[in-house]
């Protein structure tokens, strides 16, 4: 394509795309208008919905192809700045715009270590990898694998890697989906699960990469509008300045003082004694199972018939007691499962907080210190993790050239970048108004949203005054509840609801792409049968992504109710099975077969060793390192294995070298390099 | 020059330009993280420095990283005769 036809086709793009971003805010604004008329809210949530979907819809039908390189990698024809939007779609996933806020809302600095974990990768990625595999130009990671260390052992493991990183991740995504449709179409959690696997598949089903790219530039316009809206409005009536990154500094400065009011008051410290007191009764009664069941039961029915034997019948209390003593625990497998729940949120609302902005939270030296090492090993391991996951690395392959895939990720990280500084940004806001307007006041007049949100309330030590210890909030519903929260239109509630559905779907589709095209591309197209013609290749993967998607639903459907720290996890896993490879593979020219084979080996089982071990095995931990930041053992396993079974084998071939010097030079043809 | 050197030229400044800014990100990274309670003693626009750092200072140092990355890479790309067409 030539320069000036790449300028037209970039110029009508960004025409497209703005009148794009000019309608869809022209349609807030109706929207805000009709609510000021009298529209009811649910309306305005359905309208969102189904707007949004259908956009998606669309844009996924006129892109629709049967080309193969639009399927795989959108025909290399994405300028860098819109790879930049989609590839920031592409990131941000529903943990990022759900999830994230309300992790620094409750872990205040040491939550932090996400916010760099998911911008530094793209250093590495920037650095190490983009411009290199451009370079390479195939359809996918697993493709490189098989080139540049040959045989089909390296390419297979790499396809594990990549399926399991993106499943994990992928069915996260679409728990994310699950609760923002449930929540705001009012239907079952199930059935969101499925109602957003639709939204899933209408874009990638149909066109692949090329629908998807489109579809994730338009997503990212969305979300990040909905992203910054409430921190903007909330800046703005808190501080009387809208740019939040600039003004928080001063919020936080009153959190922090307020933090101290809060914490040494009495009737707070009181509170977590008479939590500290419930966790030890309830550790207790744990400890004396079953016999306390049997104990807790006889209570529960010596109390019930004296009640029923009493004259004048009190007929509340008796309902009340029935229903306590028909709510016991059956069985002792159910008391305990029980029991330690109420046993882990007693212990939860029993620790006193920490500061927003004190690094490492812990009573001591030592734990401060292990806190530390947590945070330091967790933004490593979700760096190193950037540069591995499948799903981010094939979108620099969708660039025109080397030159446009290094701007590329700077786009990407810019874009990237607006959101993750806003979000500590509406952590402290939020805090602040909780802090400030709640804490403090009289139990009968909160507002309506905390019961909305399901924000608990357990006004243990009964003084009719809401202490911090008494209030416990899901993180995950900040984000969505912000709006509210901040006292302003729903207009912006549905636009949030409407970002987070569209970080979830562009992630989603890139992920589920990747598990097809390992499947129908590395595995079927590569290993099984290379005859293949186009159409068969393409149906193949349209099938193996719906088969996909059905398994990840059904899997999001059951509630794995560990699935924030398997987000983690998925990072882990494609940090140590694929960036050492893949970072050597470039680098070093005398990586060969061997070092492929049991660096890829030895970095996934260190790291599932570690991770399966420590979460489900109570497994001691290595120097005190959680099981979400296993990949801190895994990646230099990992290095280590490429490179001493490389050293212990003979070099690769001189093949396998000109296609290391293919890759380092933007232009450079195979028959141009030197041995 | 001939073309092997210039490519060898190539090679060795994007492998010093990659070290450069991977010690940069490192510091940027771990260091700050690091002596992140003795940082927060500092103040800047009003947020504790070491807070700051992690919640957007580190952010940036990052943009501006791979920026400068792409801009020396295409430049270089010119000047040993390896830039795309």
């Amino acid at each position: 394509m030539g320069a000036r036809k790449n300028k037209q086709y970039f110029r009508s793009l960004s025409r497209y795309y703005g009148l794009y971003t000019g309608g869809f805010i022209t349609f807030i604004i109706l929207l805000a208008i009709a609510e000021q008329m009298g529209m009811p809210n649910a309306w305005i949530g359905y309208i969102f919905m189904v707007a949004t979907l259908g956009l998606y819809t669309t844009i996924g039908v006129l892109s629709r192809t049967a080309d193969i390189s639009e399927y795989y990698v959108a025909g290399r024809r994405v300028p860098a700045i819109f790879n930049g939007m989609a590839s920031g779609a592409d990131w941000m996933s529903a943990a990022t715009f759900i999830g994230m806020a309300g992790t620094l809302y409750l872990s205040g600095y040491d939550g932090l270590a996400f916010v760099m974990g998911w911008t530094g990768g793209y250093v590495l990625v920037a650095l190490f990898l983009a411009p290199f595999l451009r370079k390479f130009g195939q359809f996918t990671i697993p493709d490189f694998l098989g080139a540049r260390y040959g045989g089909n052992l390296p390419r297979m493991i790499g396809v594990l890697a990549a399926i399991l990183a993106s499943f994990i991740y992928v069915v996260a995504q679409i728990y994310g989906v699950g609760l923002i449709s449930s929540r705001f179409l009012g239907i079952d959690f199930t059935t969101g699960v499925y109602v957003g696997v639709l939204g899933i598949l209408v874009c990638s089903f149909l066109g692949g990469a090329k629908a998807i790219t489109w579809t994730q530039v338009a997503q990212y316009v969305i979300l990040i509008i909905a992203y910054l809206v409430p921190v903007v409005m909330l800046s703005q009536r808190i501080t009387e300045v809208p740019i939040p990154q600039l003004v928080y500094g001063e919020v936080l400065e009153k959190v922090t003082e307020r933090e101290q009011e809060i914490f040494n008051d009495p009737a707070q410290k009181e509170a977590l004694r008479l939590y500290a007191q419930k966790a030890d009764m309830l550790a207790a009664k744990i400890k004396m199972l079953p016999a306390s069941l049997e104990t807790e039961r006889r209570q529960a029915e010596a109390r019930l018939a004296r009640l029923r034997a009493e004259r004048p019948a009190k007929a509340e209390e008796i309902a009340a007691a029935e229903n306590f003593l028909g709510h016991l625990p059956r069985t002792e497998m159910e008391a305990r499962q029980r029991w330690g729940k109420e046993l882990e949120a007693a212990r939860a609302s029993a620790r006193p907080p920490a500061p927003h902005a004190d690094p490492f939270a812990g009573k001591t030296e030592a734990s401060r210190d292990n806190a530390r090492r947590n945070f330091l090993a967790l933004a490593a391991c979700l760096m190193i993790g950037t540069a591995g996951l499948p799903h981010i690395l094939m979108r620099y392959y969708t660039t025109p050239t080397v030159r446009e895939a290094r701007e590329s990720v700077f786009w990407t990280l810019f874009f990237i970048f607006l959101l993750y500084s806003a979000a500590p940004a509406l952590a402290v806001l939020v805090k602040f108004e909780v802090y400030t307007k709640l804490i403090g006041t009289s139990i009968s007049d909160l507002p309506s949203w905390m019961a909305a949100w399901g924000v608990k309330i357990n006004d243990i030590n009964h003084d009719g005054i809401l202490q911090l210890a008494e209030i416990s909030i899901n993180p995950d519903i900040i984000v969505l509840a912000a709006p509210e929260i901040a006292g302003l239109p729903y207009v912006v509630s549905g636009l949030v609801a409407a970002g987070g559905l569209a970080a979830a779907l562009s992630t989603a589709d890139a992920l589920l792409l990747v598990i097809a095209s390992a499947l129908s591309h590395d595995v079927y197209f590569q290993m099984v049968h290379p005859e293949a013609s186009t159409p068969l290749r393409i149906f193949l993967s349209k099938a193996l992504l719906l088969v996909a998607a059905l398994v990840a639903a059904f899997v999001a459907s059951l509630r794995p109710d560990t699935l924030l720290s398997m987000v983690a996890w998925a990072f882990s896993i494609a940090g140590a099975a694929l960036f050492p490879v893949l970072a050597l593979g470039v680098f070093w020219k005398r990586a060969n077969w061997a070092g492929a084979v049991a660096g890829m080996v030895l970095g996934l089982g260190v790291t599932l060793f570690y991770l399966v071990g420590v979460r489900f095995y109570g497994m001691t931990p290595w120097f005190g390192i959680r099981d979400i930041a296993a990949g801190i053992f895994g990646v230099p396993a990992g290095f280590i294995g490429v490179i001493a079974a490389s050293l212990l084998t003979p070099p690769p071939s001189e093949e396998t070298q000109r296609l290391v010097e293919y890759c380092r030079y933007p232009r450079l043809q195979a028959s141009e390099t030197e041995p | 020059m001939p073309k092997t050197r210039l490519l060898q030229t190539y090679w060795r400044k994007t492998l010093r330009i990659t070290a450069v800014l991977v010690a940069v990100w490192f510091v940027a990274t771990f260091v700050v993280v690091y002596y992140a309670a003795d940082l927060n003693r500092f103040s800047f626009l009003g947020f504790p420095l070491g807070f700051f750092m992690a919640a957007q200072g580190s952010l940036l140092i990052y943009v501006a990283l791979v920026w400068f990355y792409a801009r020396y890479m295409n430049r270089l790309d010119k000047e040993c005769g390896v830039a795309e067409e």
